[in-house]
């Protein structure tokens, strides 16, 4: 394929050479514009004092913006309310749908209509879900869920939301019903993209299901895996929507999140500078995360 | 696909269907609650929360659902949303596709920084500049239009890093055919290349749909107004609109994603294929 290296770069004619520009400018023109410039706007902001009204001069005041925010009790407990969320969903919502990917991939009638049904709550938008679980999980006896605790005699009846201690679990459980769905499709192609004669040895060797589940499943879907336990982890330091939505960070800031404490900063307290000090704190864990994620998959390619 | 069947079969060996088929009834319970809720009289939605009527819609009754058309701009905000998704998705496809090939296929200067820009920015989530990009599309005049909730989103790193993906593995003899018959790049990419890569096209329209679908928090920051406002915040205000009524907001909810399941269960298959490829291609 040494002949394709040269395709239509050794071209004198005009629309070889501009072809290339025409084709990469309107998205890099998009990407530059409303990320590229954003991003270093928010680091650039994270230095000033920049605050919307303000009568104070503008003033650059080095890490200042950063000793607060981290000097802070109130962003302090969204970073670990952010860590809670991740520490739970990530291992919680990837083993439900490795378990849900398996049991559809299986042979019996139920499978496509289980599939389904794993992932509809997938295509609703977390607004949408938030707004429907606030009902299911009224306060006071006549509340679904409170309801469901008196039928099983499990738990009397609790403001779950207002709760300090439940009010957290309480998003998790409603994220993990809209979420598992994609991440179990993305497994299940996993599943689907394992060679059968891996089986077919490991049946020879005399492996059960557990010991194939464990030496070839597992093992053949690590990429698939790190991929959603990245996007989940990802997806769970950018907890907002429920948020604002069902406890506006309450009760007693055991929901607030970074998002959560920046959007507020920026917009109720118009501290733009602050808000982009906690953005670019943001993003450092998001960037951590995935590069945590790349080196997973970078050992498994190295391996095979 | 009987391969699969067989190696589920071992791996789950004796695991009954009954208990799979459980376990889905079991997820779909809160849909079940929000359909029965919102097809019965707003009184009887709390009043019949705590019991096995909770999913029932008793006698069903469309009120819900006209009250709504009634309350609010149902059908502005929704053709909003097409109006925003159709912006950013169609958008998307071409913009993104065409960079994604140029990259994959073409050899020009800078196509290394171009690159590099956009494996870059794959990892800047809109969380992280979204107040800043606020005052920036503010100062544009952006506040309270359309525009401001599509433009951001058309260009995107994971879409074009998607696109560079599919056409790597794209049959060079095609575009060599093309190319001996004297077509230029763009006129190879537009009349070869896009015709035969169906998949990759509709796997990126799928996820981008499911992403921009949802979007809250940009909307939220960027509207005031419900003649550009979407979906995900047309329920949102909805439910802090006096008087509260269940049933009403069910109904909304209901109707806001309705469309969507029908679409997904028709083209259910697509669907799987679709987001199957992101989480496999690498």
């Amino acid at each position: 394929m040494a002949a394709g290296a040269g395709r239509w770069g050794d071209r004198t004619t005009g629309s070889a050479r501009v072809a290339p520009l025409l084709m990469t400018a309107p998205a890099l023109a998009g990407l530059l514009v409303f990320v590229g410039l954003p991003f270093v706007l928010a680091i650039g902001f994270s230095f000033t004092n920049l605050r919307l009204g303000s009568p104070l001069p503008l003033e650059w005041v080095g890490l200042d913006q950063y000793a607060r925010i981290l000097g802070s009790a109130t962003f302090r407990r969204a970073l670990i309310n952010n860590a809670y969320f991740a520490a739970v969903i990530v291992p919680v919502q990837t083993c439900l749908a490795l378990a849900a990917a398996v049991a559809v991939n299986g042979d019996h009638r139920g499978r496509s209509f289980a599939r389904a049904a794993f992932f509809i709550p997938a295509l609703f938008p977390m607004a949408m879900v938030g707004v429907a679980w606030e009902l299911i999980y009224a306060p006071g006896p006549e509340g679904p869920l409170n309801a469901l605790g008196a039928a099983l005699g499990a738990w009397a009846p609790r403001d779950f939301l207002r709760d300090p201690v439940l009010a957290m679990p309480s998003l998790m459980v409603l994220s993990v019903w809209q979420g598992m769905g994609l991440q179990m499709v993305i497994l299940l192609a996993g599943l689907q993209s394992i060679p059968e004669d891996l089986y077919e040895s490991a049946r020879l060797d005399g492996a059960g299901p557990w010991s194939r589940f464990f030496h070839v499943t597992l093992p053949q879907l690590r990429n698939p895996l790190v991929f959603v336990v990245v996007v989940t982890a990802l997806l769970a330091f950018r907890l907002f929507d429920q948020v604002q939505i069902l406890t506006r960070g309450g009760p007693a800031d055991a929901t607030t999140t970074v998002m959560y404490q920046a959007v507020t900063a920026a917009f109720t307290r118009q501290q733009v500078a602050l808000a982009s000090a906690m953005s670019v704190v943001f993003f450092v864990v998001v960037v951590a995360i995935t590069a945590l994620g790349r080196r997973a998959f970078r050992q498994e390619q190295g391996v095979a | 696909m009987s391969s699969g069947r067989l190696r589920a079969r071992r791996l789950l060996g004796g695991l009954p269907a009954v208990v799979i088929t459980a376990a889905a009834v079991l997820w779909l319970l809160p849909i079940v609650f929000i359909l029965a809720a919102s097809l019965k009289p707003d009184s009887l939605v709390l009043a019949e929360a705590s019991g096995w009527r909770a999913l029932w819609p008793g006698r069903p009754s469309l009120q819900n659902y006209a009250d709504v058309l009634d309350r609010t701009a149902f059908g502005r905000i929704f053709l909003n949303s097409v109006i925003i998704n159709i912006g950013i998705v169609g958008g998307g496809l071409v913009v993104n596709s065409m960079a994604g090939y140029a990259l994959a296929r073409l050899r020009f200067r800078g196509r290394a920084l171009v690159l590099g820009i956009v494996l870059v920015l794959l990892v800047v989530p809109l969380e992280a500049i979204a107040v800043p990009l606020f005052y920036q599309v503010t100062v544009l005049g952006g506040r309270d239009t359309y525009w401001a909730q599509i433009l951001p989103f058309v260009a995107n790193a994971f879409s074009i890093y998607l696109f560079y993906s599919f056409f790597l593995g794209f049959p060079k003899e095609l575009e060599e055919a093309a190319r001996i018959d004297g077509a230029g790049p763009l006129r190879t990419f537009v009349e070869i290349v896009v015709p035969n890569s169906g998949p990759a096209f509709a796997s990126v329209t799928i996820v981008t749909f499911l992403l921009s679908w949802g979007l809250y928090l940009w909307p939220l920051m960027i509207t005031s107004s419900t003649h550009v406002r979407p979906l995900p915040l047309g329920i949102a205000v909805f439910r802090t609109l006096p008087p509260l009524q269940w049933g009403d907001i069910m109904a909304f909810a209901v109707m806001m994603v309705a469309p969507g399941v029908l679409l997904f269960l028709v083209l259910q298959r697509w669907f799987v294929a679709g987001i199957a490829t992101v989480g496999v291609k690498r």
